[in-house]
């Protein structure tokens, strides 16, 4: 994911990183500092189907209409090299003829691809029969294979899921394995069966012999999607930051290099208490070399460790707009940052015995009364253990008093535990008598 | 007529203990007789004596007793009967719980015909107390003990009958049915309501709630009602059943009584708007069943526990905070709640009125006087006495003959394994 460079950006390497010009953008208007997404350069991160999506999403949900336009026009653009005529239809729907009369409904080439992509699936279905027939294992599997990528290439995802997944009967060397899993992720991932790409995720790492690092980065990126889908923040967190940086552009037609900083900083900042902060993501030499292509999170990262609150939180604000374009991302980025702020918070609180409050708002740049009210909200959590005092607007750090609390627990289980057993000895009492209360005219 | 007689002589003269039995199945073939003569049954028990033959003066009364009765028949029978539950010797009647049953019963009807509960209760106190063998045992007559102390108020009454626990159920000596324990523990739940011991109430309504049973039946349902809106306010939620509970309660209970349990989902988000509309649009699903004060109450405590929510969170906080905070209709509103909070002890609190703040302290409890731990040494004597009571049960049970002929069936043949000889243990050199 790529954030729009801001004065102090400079290049970014990795993939075609540049630096964009400034728009207010994002879904979702955050009334940030305005930072623009650059089409161009974000959509060059990715290949395939990935691209096309995420071009759409952003035209969806950007609000800006040139940015729209830019995204569309890229999307058509990218649809018209493969042979997907459904999205090309929808994408032409979407310009509804505001790029010009290039850019509208060509029928001809819907024709003309329809027809082709008809012969070409006779012609494989017929020749996996003859396979079948012939009963050559290996060639069953490469029919069926190749059957999966025609559907994908039309965009029919169910098919493609289901031929992939007959794949697996013919496979016979871990290899074929390992490129039907990775098969199965890729369609499920775009068919949003997150619970697919986990249990193939598992599949795949089962399999004896996993040695290419490319593979195993790639599951680990799938695996990681799959947790934050599910908002697992922390093993989602965990499966990133492990991701080895030898990924490099393998799997761009998922995510980017960017969006593996990204994504794993934000789940481990969200997730992660300080040591292992530290020992996994800070401390992590591969992890350092993903954070290098986005130098945002890298800072945010080091200043919420060295309790940079502030500026943590404004690099925060400016990610979020194109965070919110971001098509895994997008709705998460609430939850992250909420959980990012508690923990700054509580971080925060952690050390002192009595904190000023209008000193912390100011570290935080809120208001008291504001303050005030997350703290209550976290307090009664609790996740802080202190108490407030209002009106000098102080607060104090609180350590339960052990000794009393362990009479009352005493108490408590002493009295809990006599009402238990009498109803016990009265309730075994009832059943030896068999003194149950049985059907029979209702009696009142 | 002269069978009466004959009858009466019998039971003059048999009444001494040895020829009890003999009295008893005597007594039990001439019920017809007795019904013959109903008019001259005032006569018959004019001459007996309640307190020497009381076995044969109750088959009479109960037979007086019986159809319907005009009020001056009703003062006499409730007259005679007082008398007669407050003498009679335990031991004769005790050959005749139904009997004895029955009568009390009539007792208790005719007491409410006269619109007088309060009439009926002393005698009835007698009565379970003549006709337990000991204080641990459930009679058929604490329901409806419990029923007339509620009619007429009078709680206190009841308290030495509460606070008995009750262990033993026994259906031959006392002639009991699963209704009258059901009944006892609602009319108990019920009077502990009334006199606000709410820990207890719960108690007793988890006791109906979770007595066996194979049919849901409308006391189980009635106290189930109950049970939610006193835990409401007691605990501030509604703990979920038991595991021992009757599957065919768990299964359908909650959706005999949904008003309530809607009522406990609004009131966990401590929203008192919520909670508020709510028993006001359904005021008359609670007045039918003649909850509407618990509900009322069910509010007041919503009040308290936010209030005191607040006290864990703050230190200090001005009146008007903590009423934005609770949704009171200003700090005039909170000082008074709060007032009454600290007079009942429900928290530690100081109020400055001239800046409007309220300071909220720790419990000043320091577990350190003599008074705790006298109370420590009572609680732990019960325990070990509650304790001692559970291994005797066990002990009996083991012993008892059908659960070893059932354990017998099921043990495999291994004997010698169950003498396990004193295992090797390391030896020192010493």
């Amino acid at each position: 994911m790529e954030g729009g460079g801001g004065e102090t950006m400079d290049e970014m390497g990795g993939g075609g990183g540049g630096a964009g010009g400034n728009r207010a953008g994002g879904g979702g208007g955050t009334g940030a500092i305005a930072e623009q997404i650059d089409v161009e350069s974000y959509a060059s991160l990715y290949t395939g189907h990935t691209k096309v999506a995420r071009l759409h999403f952003i035209a969806d949900y950007c609000n800006v209409r040139s940015v729209e336009l830019e995204a569309l026009r890229m999307a058509f653009e990218e649809i018209k090299k493969g042979e997907n005529t459904g999205l090309f239809k929808e994408c032409v729907e979407k310009i509804n003829g505001r790029l010009g009369p290039s850019h509208t409904l060509d029928q001809e080439w819907i024709d003309m691809v329809e027809r082709r992509a008809a012969q070409r699936q006779e012609k494989l279905e017929t020749e996996l029969n003859g396979y079948k027939t012939n009963l050559i294992k290996e060639s069953i599997r490469m029919g069926y294979n190749d059957l999966g990528d025609f559907h994908y290439g039309r965009g029919d995802l169910q098919h493609a899921f289901k031929c992939y997944v007959r794949t697996r009967d013919y496979c016979t060397t871990s290899k074929h394995i390992i490129s039907m899993c990775l098969n199965v992720i890729l369609v499920s991932i775009e068919l949003g069966h997150f619970v697919h790409v986990s249990n193939y995720v598992s599949k795949a790492d089962q399999t004896p012999d996993v040695q290419d690092p490319v593979v195993v980065a790639k599951l680990k990126c799938a695996a990681g999607l799959a947790y934050l889908e599910s908002k697992k923040y922390k093993l989602a967190a965990r499966k990133f930051v492990d991701t080895n940086f030898e990924l490099g552009n393998n799997y761009i037609d998922v995510i980017a290099q960017q969006d593996v900083a990204v994504y794993g900083g934000l789940c481990a900042l969200a997730s992660f208490d300080r040591a292992e902060l530290k020992s996994k993501v800070i401390d992590n030499i591969n992890f350092r070399n993903f954070l290098e292509l986005m130098p945002e999170v890298r800072e945010l990262i080091h200043d919420f460790y060295a309790s940079r609150y502030a500026s943590c939180l404004g690099y925060l604000q400016k990610l979020k707009p194109n965070l919110l374009l971001d098509i895994h991302l997008y709705d998460h980025v609430d939850t992250l940052y909420e959980q990012i702020r508690h923990r700054a918070l509580i971080q925060y609180t952690n050390p002192f015995i009595s904190v000023d409050l209008n000193t912390m708002a100011s570290a935080f740049k809120t208001s008291v009364a504001g303050l005030e009210k997350e703290l209550a909200a976290l307090i009664t959590e609790n996740q802080i253990q202190a108490r407030i005092d209002s009106h000098n607007k102080i607060l104090y750090a609180r350590h339960a008093d052990q000794r009393n609390a362990t009479f009352q627990r005493v108490l408590q289980t002493g009295s809990d535990l006599q009402r238990e057993t009498k109803a016990l000895l009265l309730r075994a009492n009832l059943m030896r008598h068999d003194f149950v209360m049985k059907g029979g005219p209702k009696q009142q | 007529m002269d069978s009466l007689d004959a009858l009466v002589a019998q039971v003059q003269g048999f009444s001494g203990t040895d020829d009890l039995l003999h009295l008893f199945s005597l007594l039990k073939q001439s019920d017809e007789l007795l019904h013959n003569h109903a008019p001259r049954l005032q006569y018959a028990l004019s001459s007996l004596d309640p307190a020497k033959h009381s076995l044969g003066y109750l088959y009479l009364l109960e037979v007086q007793s019986s159809g319907t009765l005009s009020q001056e028949q009703s003062e006499n029978f409730l007259a005679l009967a007082s008398t007669f539950l407050n003498v009679c010797i335990a031991e004769q009647i005790c050959l005749a719980p139904e009997k004895f049953n029955m009568v009390c019963r009539r007792v208790k009807e005719q007491a409410l015909q006269l619109q007088e509960p309060l009439r009926a209760i002393l005698p009835l106190q007698a009565a379970i107390r003549k006709l337990q063998p000991s204080s641990e045992f459930l009679t058929a007559m604490h329901a409806d003990f419990l029923q007339m102390c509620l009619l007429a108020k009078c709680y206190k009454a009841s308290l030495s009958v509460l606070e008995d626990d009750i262990f033993e159920i026994d259906q031959k000596r006392t002639g009991l049915v699963p209704r009258d324990f059901l009944l006892y523990c609602y009319y108990g739940g019920m009077i502990h309501i009334g006199l606000k011991q709410f820990g207890k109430a719960l108690e007793f309504f988890q006791h109906a709630i979770t007595a066996p049973a194979t049919v849901l039946n409308a006391i189980t349902i009635a106290a189930y009602k109950k049970f939610v809106l006193v835990s409401l306010i007691q605990l501030g939620q509604v703990p979920l059943f038991p595991k021992y509970t009757p599957p065919v309660v768990q299964r359908n209970l909650k959706s005999c009584v949904q008003d309530y349990v809607d009522l406990a989902t609004s009131y966990v988000t401590r929203n008192i708007a919520d909670v508020k509309g709510y028993i006001t649009t359904h005021e008359d699903a609670f007045k039918s069943d003649n909850n509407l004060g618990l509900a009322r109450q069910v509010i007041a405590s919503l009040y308290k526990r936010n209030i005191q929510r607040l006290t864990q969170t703050y230190l200090t906080l001005s009146l008007q905070d903590i009423a934005d905070n609770v949704q009171l209709d200003g700090p005039k509103e909170a000082e008074l709640h709060i007032l009454q909070m600290i007079q009942d002890g429900e928290i530690f609190a100081r109020i400055n009125q001239k800046d409007g703040m309220v300071s909220f302290q720790e419990d000043p409890e320091q577990y350190n006087t003599s008074a705790m731990t006298m109370r420590l040494n009572l609680e732990i004597h019960n325990i070990v006495r509650l304790a001692k009571k559970l291994t005797s049960v066990d002990e009996q049970v083991s012993c008892d003959q059908v659960y070893l002929s059932k354990i017998g069936r099921d043990r495999p043949r291994y004997e010698t394994e169950d003498f396990d000889i004193v295992p090797q243990k390391m030896y020192t050199n010493l």
